[in-house]
């Protein structure tokens, strides 16, 4: 495998300490990681760099970046990100919203519309499912909820391995204690997004596991008719986190949509 | 010494199987197992425990709330609290105490309070709690703003009950553009407030902060004694003395006139599977955010399964030897309870009387021998200790209202 030339750096955004991680030339793409934070590096992140100039920041409170107190609301979070982007010069980049991250990808797809190439969607949060409920962090054990997200537990193991470590279970409750302050209610959407998401006229890829059991299909689907120019892709034998359990075909499904270069 | 009953109020029908075989008899623990008939009942029989313990001659009533689970019936403390304002005249009504951080409206619950307090005459002890974690999560409050929710709504609380009206409070979590209730406490500058805990130190650092006597909640006599050293450097440093008119204790004390009835029902102490709040899990009881940061790395090797609850798991026996669950005749109770008082030094004692399946008859058995006996030799012990309640050391409501406040240095060459 090629000798990947990952950067991570620290930028101020709004006052917070921000981790960005950044590899790979191209076009700019944006990836949003989930809830459960992110690991430094990822399969997934690893093959857009073959395509992508590609930015993994890590959410504010989450991960390796700084918990900004003042903080209520993804939209919050989706304006830093509008104004890192703005300061890293980059325009017309894609965004790449999983699950959590899917919701700030939508909110920011909604804010600037104009200044956007495409949108992907991978069983994103945001909007309220018309059938089931997007699985609450609350009630739900650190392990138990992070596994909700695999299909096949075998790739669970292979990211976390078979007993995370007592520093990602920490990491886990520091993540939870910011969605927490974030989205706790209503709980992971937001009653207005749906309104606002029409005015995003660029294509739109909407990825969902079909087995999922973390946010329903009914959420997917809510979104390919809330975005003009969306389609749906679900993915066969998978869970909530397709980037972790799927990468290969998660990037391959993302290539072939933006296109090379 | 103010000596007072507690009981958490059990809702003693529910099916035991049921919770074991759902493995869980909190939060989530379905209320399809909960009989409107049997409640009822229950809640009359607690009205009666209430009203003999008042005949007796209790000091004080004790009353708390919890939600979903068996171990506590009450779920909104003020209506019992209003109740007792109607039916008893003596006793203190002790509320230990109202959640605050689940109040969405602060400015209704100084309502309430202020309507308890001119209706039982002032005899409104009004304590205030964080509430535990599935409580936040029962009433679908955010579990990470539980201490700053706490602190304004006691904030708002206050300046409702002592600043005249109408003003606007905007502050973080609250907003009330119009405050002026026209219900206002009987007892001036406001009814009493008291501050129950069981391991935050926060809580203890803020109530002695605040002067507010803190209460310990059957903690070990070694933890009790830490809180005290902790309770006594923040006064110190805020400019005052603390003494047995700043601490209370809770601690479970089932008395009978036969020694081996006594220590059978005090078996019951802990129906809920040996856990107060019963089988939860980990994360229920302690939601992200609600818990100290410094505590983060050890409960999430417990939440997972992989390290011993860091409050302690101990037998019935163990807790018998601690001195955490007392039970027995009039004699022996007394006996044990003058270590306590010698040791610990409070000045506030609630005894939890009864729990679980202790049948009423016993409950009343309990109650009796508790006024009659037990709190007449424990008033004697106290005064020979010196142990004055702060009604009796005449101790301000907070430490605004502080005639004696030094500076820091001087407060503790004394």
């Amino acid at each position: 495998m090629a000798v990947l030339d990952w950067t991570d750096s620290t930028m101020d955004a709004a006052g917070t300490r921000l981790h960005v991680a950044r590899a790979g030339r191209g076009r700019p793409v944006m990836v949003l990681h989930h809830e459960t934070g992110t690991l430094d590096r990822l399969p997934f992140y690893d093959a857009l760099t073959k395509s992508y100039d590609v930015l993994v920041p890590h959410h504010p409170g989450y991960s390796r970046s700084e918990r900004p107190d003042w903080m209520r609301s993804i939209r919050d979070i989706a304006v830093i990100y509008r104004g890192l982007l703005s300061e890293l010069g980059l325009r017309n980049a894609a965004l790449i919203g999983l699950g959590f991250g899917g919701w700030i990808a939508a909110e920011m797809a909604s804010m600037a519309p104009a200044d956007l190439s495409h949108l992907v969607l991978v069983g994103a949060m945001g909007i309220k499912p018309t059938e089931g409920d997007i699985l609450d962090l609350a009630v739900t054990g650190y392990i138990d909820y992070a596994r909700a997200g695999f299909h096949d537990q075998k790739a669970f193991d292979g990211v976390y391995g078979a007993e995370p470590s007592i520093d990602q279970l920490e990491m886990w409750d520091i993540c939870r204690e910011m969605s927490f302050r974030i989205a706790w209610k209503p709980y992971m959407y937001s009653q207005t997004l749906p309104h606002l998401l029409g005015a995003v006229c660029v294509p739109a890829l909407v990825v969902w596991g079909d087995d999922d059991k973390v946010v329903p299909l009914s959420a997917g689907k809510r979104y390919v008719e809330a975005l003009p120019q969306a389609k749906l892709h679900v993915v066969k034998s998978c869970g909530h986190c397709v980037d972790m359990e799927q990468p290969e075909l998660l990037a391959k499904l993302v290539t072939d949509f933006i296109g090379r270069g | 010494m103010h000596l007072m009953y507690f009981t958490e109020q059990p809702m003693s029908a529910y099916p035991e199987q049921a919770g074991r075989d759902f493995g869980a008899t909190a939060l989530m623990f379905s209320n399809k197992h909960f009989d409107p008939v049997a409640g009822s009942r229950l809640y009359n029989n607690y009205i009666e425990q209430y009203m003999l313990a008042e005949e007796v001659g209790v000091d004080g009533i004790m009353l708390n709330e919890h939600h979903n689970a068996p171990f506590c019936m009450q779920a909104k403390a003020n209506i019992f609290a209003a109740i007792l304002a109607g039916m008893t005249r003596k006793v203190k009504i002790v509320m230990l105490g109202n959640p605050l951080p689940l109040a969405e409206n602060p400015v209704r619950l100084a309502e309430e309070l202020a309507m308890i307090d001119m209706i039982s005459r002032g005899r409104l002890v009004s304590g205030f709690v964080r509430g535990g974690g599935q409580e936040q999560l029962a009433t679908g409050v955010n579990p990470a703003f539980n201490r700053e929710r706490f602190e304004e709504a006691h904030e708002l609380i206050v300046k409702a009950w002592t600043q005249t009206g109408p003003f606007r409070f905007e502050g973080t979590h609250y907003q009330h553009r119009v405050v002026n209730p026209w219900a206002v406490p009987l007892q001036k500058p406001y009814p009493r407030v008291w501050i129950p805990g069981v391991i935050s130190k926060e809580t203890i650092v803020w109530a002695a902060q605040q002067r507010y006597p803190y209460i310990a909640l059957n903690t070990s006599i070694e933890q009790t004694k830490k809180i005290w050293e902790l309770y006594d450097s923040v006064a110190l440093q805020t400019g005052y003395v603390g003494g047995p008119e700043n601490r209370g204790y809770l601690i479970q004390v089932h008395i009978s006139d036969r020694e081996e009835k006594a220590i059978e029902n005090a078996r019951q102490f802990r129906w809920m599977q040996g856990e107060f709040t019963g089988l939860a899990h980990p994360v229920w009881s302690t939601p992200s955010g609600y818990g100290s940061p410094s505590n983060r790395r050890a409960f999430v090797e417990f939440a997972a399964g992989r390290a011993k609850n860091p409050r302690g798991e101990t037998s019935f026996e163990q807790q018998m030897a601690d001195l955490r669950i007392i039970a027995g005749t009039p004699k022996t109770v007394i006996a044990r309870l003058r270590r306590i008082l010698e040791e610990t030094r409070p000045g506030i004692l609630a005894l939890w009387g009864n729990d679980g399946r202790v049948s009423q008859e016993d409950s009343l058995t309990c109650i009796r021998l508790m006024g009659t006996e037990v709190f007449p030799a424990l008033r004697e012990i106290a005064k020979s200790l010196d142990l004055k309640s702060p009604f009796e050391a005449d101790a301000p409501v907070h430490l605004r209202y502080s005639t004696d406040l030094k500076p820091a240095k001087a407060a503790a060459a004394e």
